[in-house]
């Protein structure tokens, strides 16, 4: 077989020579195709490290907070402007707030206060308003946790809790 | 005790067509005989000869397929086209010196006499060689050949320049060492006799 040419080889005759370019070939694209997606992966996870906000985020003072009614809610940005979030005085008048953005596939959730529950109208999606977490629908993970801090000051936002 | 061979004895021939409804009845390619039993002579004789895959040692039918779809096994049996690569081209129907493989238009691929393979890969004889009153064809060992028939069991066949080696033999007078068909007259004689025929080989 290896004195025939190129194409020959890859045409034997032979039944089992012929089975044994299959399996080689199916050997090939598994070795080939799972170093492709290491390799695909490592990279997404790199670029994903580099893009990640470095270093503690800076204390933000959440306009209007400390006027908020129980069972209300108000809208702000946290820590950067492409990040929306949602803070909520609950019934019992604890403060709450998570990321806006929806763990299924990046909806902006609003609040529900008769439900008392925070919604995503894309596909129903419902999560609890005391800890963030999902209580129906498509979403599996959480919403992000906004960490806060009453002072005498205002309301102040001090970091997310993935 | 050599390995069990095919062998074929034409003048043995009948012609009860018991082979071909023999074949005809294997689950693999049921209702479609492939083996053929060909009139000597036309209508001048009613002499016949079966003809199976010779199953030549280089075969030239699985050379000149273009799709690589005849292989041929370890233990020198050239199978059929395999279904999901046969073309239909018929390549193989033009190269076959012994004009075995046939196209099937229904099917648009190649069928071909594949030794039983299913039957004779377990130690079983092939249904043609089961069923074959006279024994013209055979499935035994090379001895209890020599030790039957009055003629020789050969396997080489020239084709003009060409050398053929086949895996199935054929029995023919004892002088001969090979067969050349090109020496085996049909039309100019009187009668026909293929075991006269062979006498000129």
């Amino acid at each position: 077989m290896s004195d025939a040419p190129r194409w020959k080889q890859d045409f034997p005759i032979l039944w089992d020579e012929d089975h044994y370019v299959t399996r080689r070939e199916l050997a090939k694209f598994l070795t080939l195709g799972s170093g492709t997606i290491v390799a695909a992966t490592v990279g997404v996870a790199a670029i994903g490290d580099r893009l990640r906000p470095q270093g503690k985020m800076e204390p933000m003072r959440i306009e209007g907070a400390d006027t908020l009614e129980r069972g209300g809610s108000l809208l702000f940005r946290y820590p950067t402007g492409a990040d929306p979030c949602i803070l909520l005085r609950l019934a019992d008048g604890r403060l709450a707030a998570y990321s806006q953005v929806c763990t299924h596939l990046s909806c902006a959730v609003v609040h529900e206060p008769a439900a008392d529950e925070l919604y995503c109208p894309c596909h129903e999606g419902h999560f609890d308003c005391a800890d963030g977490r999902p209580t129906a629908g498509p979403p599996t993970r959480r919403l992000p946790r906004v960490l806060l801090a009453e002072t005498a000051r205002g309301v102040f936002a001090l970091g997310v809790e993935v | 005790m050599s390995e069990l061979a095919f062998f074929i004895d034409y003048s043995r021939c009948i012609g009860c067509r018991a082979c071909v409804q023999a074949c005809e009845e294997c689950d693999t390619h049921r209702g479609r005989s492939l083996i053929h039993l060909e009139p000597i002579g036309g209508g001048d004789s009613v002499q016949t000869a079966p003809q199976v895959c010779m199953h030549c040692k280089d075969p030239i039918c699985a050379r000149v397929c273009p799709a690589d779809a005849i292989k041929q096994t370890p233990d020198g049996v050239t199978q059929s086209a395999l279904k999901p690569r046969c073309i239909g081209c018929s390549n193989c129907v033009l190269a076959c010196p012994f004009g075995v493989p046939k196209y099937d238009g229904e099917a648009d691929q190649m069928m071909k006499c594949d030794y039983c393979y299913d039957r004779t890969s377990s130690g079983k004889r092939p249904m043609c060689a089961t069923v074959c009153p006279s024994q013209a064809l055979a499935f035994t060992t090379l001895e209890e050949i020599e030790r039957t028939r009055r003629g020789v069991a050969i396997n080489r066949w020239v084709f003009g320049g060409e050398t053929v080696e086949t895996k199935v033999f054929v029995v023919v007078p004892k002088h001969a060492r090979e067969v050349r068909p090109d020496l085996v007259q049909i039309g100019r004689r009187e009668s026909f006799d293929v075991a006269e025929m062979l006498e000129g080989v």
